[in-house]
């Protein structure tokens, strides 16, 4: 694809050069996760069993939401990079894995830091607990193997296929852990979610997914401009060889 | 270029990678014994007590058959790699899949050569008594190397040619294989306890879905990843 590298570089700059500022999004998403914050930790009761310790899940369940809106684009960024083959699907399924992997992170510390008052340890087998450490585990391969191959073309092939395997990981993961937590009769305590909180955390929900979008956009951009330098890197030395 | 000549090329491939095998014997040797070491290592960790090593026998069975067959995979294309070879296989004129098809046969049949050494140490080592289900079980096995070897093969073909394979493939390979590591494990246990078949069938029908699902889409992904 070398020979098609200028013109790819070409496309590259002037899209960067129309970009907009979109701060304005990012302004609005941190006052709505302010506020949806405010809201939820102001607005409802303590809970029977955990008293105010409820709260983190204002914050707890939206970012595992979002996080699975972040794998989804990757899942659907991987098809449609391996149907057309354009480079931006690739940037879009980077952009979406490496939000969503913080978001995913962010999940694990904040059930983890949860379940230490309420259930008295760190860490427990629950099913979607295990299953999102090994989503999170998926997608640190999937950064992995971006940040061990260089070659772009080969980098965007292979990603794809790996983002694409791995979400049709996802389902096959979670129903296994939970069969092997039922089977022992360890049944988790499924939470039922007062309707006092569901507005709050629909809120919460809305505003993180906000955030997310910014955050996807932010490195989509980033993403854009590194795949620049490499274009204009590759065709300097191409150049100096030429010399 | 009909089928049969595909399957005639499958077969070619699977017919080289064993002959290259078989004549060096050192890829085999060295990992049926990383298996019996891995073994050992496990008995060392859990202690000599006889029940909590029965306990954990098909776990530590199957995560020695993981971490030494994974070993296998990287080493079929780097085989290739080594003499330029993958190229020249690649400009033959045949369906990609037909390599695939190839690689896959002969990774199969070197994990279950390594599993026919691993299980019996297995079986001697942790003190496995009852071997009330051994026939279904080994069907278990069957599926379990199945999904192992398919995953592993497709993930090689990517690791292999980047820098840092070694660490690489493990870390692609493993989180994905959670649900045969769980089925087989639970499926294999519950029929050497002589358990009624109903605990190992659910597990035996997520084997087969992961395999199915699998295998098909690791076939359909080869293509776009050993073009480039």
């Amino acid at each position: 694809m070398s020979h098609a590298m200028p013109l790819e570089a070409e496309r590259l700059s002037n899209a960067i050069a129309k970009e907009r500022s979109i701060e304005w999004l990012g302004a609005i998403a941190l006052l709505a996760v302010i506020g949806a914050q405010l809201a939820g930790v102001l607005n409802s009761p303590p809970d029977r069993d955990m008293g105010h310790l409820q709260k983190i899940m204002y914050v707890h369940v939206p970012s595992a939401w979002n996080a699975f809106v972040a794998f989804f684009v990757v899942a659907i960024a991987s098809l449609l990079y391996l149907w057309k083959g354009k480079e931006q699907y690739d940037l879009v399924a980077a952009s979406a894995a490496e939000v969503g992997t913080l978001f995913t992170g962010l999940t694990l510390v904040l059930g983890s830091i949860w379940g230490r008052p309420t259930w008295g340890v760190w860490w427990t087998w629950d099913p979607r607990l295990t299953s999102t450490a090994v989503l999170f585990l998926i997608f640190v391969g999937y950064l992995a193997l971006r940040s061990f191959v260089e070659d772009a073309d080969r980098r965007a092939q292979w990603s794809a296929a790996v983002g694409l395997l791995g979400a049709l990981n996802v389902p096959i993961v979670y129903m296994s852990v939970k069969w092997w937590r039922t089977l022992h009769q360890m049944q988790s305590n499924p939470s039922t979610v007062d309707p006092e909180y569901v507005v709050g955390l629909r809120t919460n929900g809305i505003a993180v997914l906000l955030l997310l979008i910014y955050f996807i956009v932010k490195r989509y951009r980033a993403a854009r401009m590194e795949r620049l330098s490499e274009h204009l890197a590759e065709s300097a030395a191409l150049e100096g060889r030429r010399a | 270029m009909s089928f049969s000549h595909d399957l005639r090329r499958v077969r070619a491939i699977i017919w080289k990678d064993l002959t290259t095998e078989r004549r060096s014997k050192a890829g085999f040797n060295a990992v049926a014994f990383l298996g019996v070491l891995i073994l050992l290592l496990f008995g060392f960790a859990l202690g000599p007590d006889a029940e909590a090593l029965r306990e954990a026998a098909t776990g530590a069975l199957w995560l020695a058959i993981l971490f030494s067959g994974v070993l296998a995979f990287n080493r079929s294309y780097q085989l290739e790699l080594d003499g330029a070879a993958l190229e020249p296989l690649l400009l033959y004129p045949a369906p990609r899949w037909t390599i695939f098809a190839g690689k896959f046969a002969a990774n199969l049949l070197f994990v279950l050569l390594v599993e026919v050494i691993v299980v019996p140490v297995a079986i001697i080592l942790f003190q496995v008594k009852s071997l009330a289900g051994w026939a279904p079980a080994m069907g278990v096995m069957l599926l379990g190397t199945i999904g192992f070897v398919a995953l592993g093969t497709f993930y090689a073909s990517m690791a292999s040619r980047s820098r840092a394979r070694e660490v690489l493939l493990p870390l692609l390979l493993f989180p994905m294989l959670v649900p045969v590591l769980l089925a087989s494990a639970e499926a294999t246990s519950s029929l050497l306890a002589g358990n009624p078949m109903q605990d190992a069938g659910a597990w035996v029908k997520l084997l087969i879905a992961f395999d199915v699902i699998f295998v098909v889409a690791s076939f359909f992904a080869f293509d776009h990843v050993i073009e480039v």
